[in-house]
């Protein structure tokens, strides 16, 4: 029996267990239906052309997870930012863990989708919100089918949330091969100002597969900034389809950091449904051996006098190879657009490669829109001016691959994070630079 | 040292090839610091062993700050020597004199290495590093090419700090008027050097 297949006859038994009168009960027929229709995407699909999903789906996945595992703290403490105060909503295994949890209920929840669906407090946002944003396609239908827990996350008006709050999924390899279809709802009202970073980490060999589903809605003025730190083990593999809903004058930036994994496909989807709106996605991508990178990002200017700002820099080694596909629609009402495009790609090895691919789609004559991608070498010019000076030619490297990816670094607004995440680049590298950019 | 020649001798590839550079390969003659042969050696490791290239273009590296470049570099140098990284008060306390010694602004410290940098700053910038690196054998290749009086009197007398009987400078130039400055010990035209 094919995943496929598996899936489809899993989602009965799914449904009997979790409550046949949930209000999600037709949102998730639906939704297996589709997947059945189209099954998973495969390279003869445009948007799929560069990344093949067969290596991954040919693992047996347990699709839900037979027991309840646990971890102690000290032993995953690495994973967490943990210099600071934050809220955390951590899952081992699909399951929610309380032990490592911190979530809260005062003025603001931060807590789990599972509760969210059963509890009648959370009926109205989950009605106005749960599915509104994600689309119909493939792997998002998938989730959807099987969406019953993840982060749930409502911010109610005028609230600057002060901690960030950290969402974590491990996988214990306690299962052989485990797939996750972790499913997030995040509603950030009026004014509201949020920060959230997700990470997924496996701690074994074995084979894991993350198919999961963000939704993100920023209502008017609301300040969302989401970081994904993407640096499993070899034998992890993650789909991560985000949709983002703002409203007028709200801005909304997503920073991916992908450090390592087997396969990763980020698809990111920016609407903006109002006015003065900024969206900004950023990325670095910094992978070796067989590892694959897959950047698919969508952002529709619906309405006028709007502003997004993509950057993505890719450094590649060894064998990896890289995908960026960055389609920028502009409605015609959307006059005074501006829209902005960078891809920028360093090649460390003969053998890895980048597909790099802009899609602009303009029917407004008014706006700005530029992209740009290169893919190149180091400076051999500027090895040479370090390594006279005395820097070995390892650190000369590191140095000159930190830099080229320094302006996504430097808008990393907590300033842990961006530490943090200087460290896994230095390590990522091999190096010990002793400073941080 | 003077290195005196017309354009196109071959100075800067002389420079370049004592610094390291591995475009070029040394057909014939040794290349001798301290009685030792570094002819195999790579140029970091030329610059452990003290050599110092001022170079006359220097390269833009956006992202690294002229501060962190040179603690990496330091650091990099005393590691070679088996030594720990310098303590961070030191570390700022040398460039906080060096700067001042050439007249270096603050702010000039945390901009990007040579990006965007005028002429005379990357001149500057140059011996800054010279005199943080403090080297045995500095090269300076035509650093007083197309600077302006203030800025040559400032790059000469750092020079003239620097020197001392522990090191040796050699100066590539083309103009007299950095000799009103600096007073080599000895001239060499670099035609004689080829023979």
């Amino acid at each position: 029996m094919d995943l496929k297949e598996k899936l489809v006859t899993s989602f009965l038994a799914f449904e009997n267990d979790i409550d046949m009168d949930s209000p999600l009960h037709d949102i998730r027929s639906e939704a297996i239906k589709t997947f059945e229709t189209v099954g998973f995407p495969s390279k003869k699909e445009e948007d799929w052309k560069y990344t093949s999903l067969k290596s991954i789906l040919k693992e047996d996945y347990s699709v839900f997870p037979r027991q309840e595992n646990a971890l102690e703290y000290k032993d995953v403490k690495k994973y967490f930012l943990h210099d600071i105060d934050t809220y955390k909503i951590v899952f081992i295994d699909g399951k929610y863990s309380s032990h490592l949890s911190q979530t809260t209920h005062d003025g603001i929840d931060v807590c789990l989708m599972s509760s969210a669906l059963n509890k009648p407090k959370y009926r109205l946002i989950i009605e106005n919100y749960f599915n509104k944003v994600a689309t119909k396609d493939s792997l998002a239908s998938l989730n959807t089918a099987f969406s019953n827990e993840g982060a749930y996350i409502h911010i109610p008006k005028n609230k600057m949330v002060e901690k960030p709050i950290q969402i974590l999924h491990f996988s214990t390899g306690n299962e052989a091969a485990l797939l996750l279809q972790p499913r997030n709802l995040i509603v950030v009202d009026e004014n509201s100002h949020v920060q959230i970073i997700e990470r997924h980490q496996s701690l074994t060999d074995n084979p894991v597969l993350t198919n999961s589903v963000t939704e993100i809605f920023g209502n008017k003025r609301a300040i969302v900034d989401y970081y994904k730190i993407q640096n499993d083990n070899g034998n992890a593999s993650l789909i991560d389809n985000t949709f983002i809903n703002q409203k007028d004058q709200s801005h909304c930036s997503v920073h991916t950091f992908s450090f390592g994994g087997k396969l990763i496909r980020n698809n990111l989807n920016f609407y903006q449904n109002g006015e003065r709106i900024d969206s900004t996605m950023k990325g670095i991508t910094i992978i070796g051996e067989k590892q694959h990178v897959d950047h698919n990002t969508l952002v529709h200017h619906i309405e006028p006098n709007c502003e997004s700002h993509q950057d993505y820099k890719g450094i590649y080694g060894d064998s990896a190879t890289g995908v960026f596909n960055g389609k920028v629609v502009v409605n015609k009402e959307a006059q005074k657009t501006n829209a902005f495009q960078a891809n920028n790609n360093i090649l460390v090895s003969d053998k890895a490669s980048i597909n790099t691919k802009p899609q602009l789609e303009i029917f407004a004559d008014d706006v700005k829109c530029s992209h740009g991608c290169t893919i190149g070498q180091l400076d051999e010019s500027a090895m040479f001016y370090m390594r006279s000076r005395g820097i070995p030619e390892k650190e000369a490297k590191a140095l000159l691959m930190f830099a080229f990816s320094n302006n996504v670094l430097s808008s990393v607004k907590i300033p842990e994070l961006k530490q943090r995440i200087t460290k896994l680049i230095a390590n990522k590298l091999g190096v010990n630079l002793g400073f941080d950019l | 040292m003077l290195l005196w020649d017309l354009t196109g001798a071959g100075k800067s590839t002389l420079a370049s090839v004592i610094a390291g550079k591995e475009e070029y390969e040394v057909e014939k003659g040794e290349i001798i610091l301290e009685g030792e042969d570094i002819e195999d050696l790579a140029a970091e490791e030329r610059a452990h062993k003290g050599i110092f290239l001022s170079f006359q273009y220097p390269v833009e590296i956006p992202g690294v700050s002229v501060t962190n470049f040179i603690k990496t570099a330091i650091n990099a140098n005393r590691k070679a020597k088996g030594l720990e990284d310098m303590p961070a008060k030191d570390m700022l306390k040398m460039i906080k004199e060096k700067a001042e010694m050439l007249e270096i602004d603050r702010k000039f410290l945390s901009r990007s290495l040579n990006e965007g940098f005028s002429r005379g700053e990357k001149k500057r910038n140059e011996i800054f590093q010279l005199a943080m690196l403090e080297p045995k054998l500095a090269i300076l290749d035509e650093t007083d090419s197309r600077l302006d009086i203030d800025a040559l009197r400032i790059v000469a007398n750092g020079v003239n700090k620097l020197k001392s009987k522990d090191n040796a400078v050699i100066v590539i130039t083309h103009y007299q008027r950095l000799l009103d400055y600096i007073v080599p010990i000895s001239f060499m035209f670099y035609t004689m050097v080829k023979l």
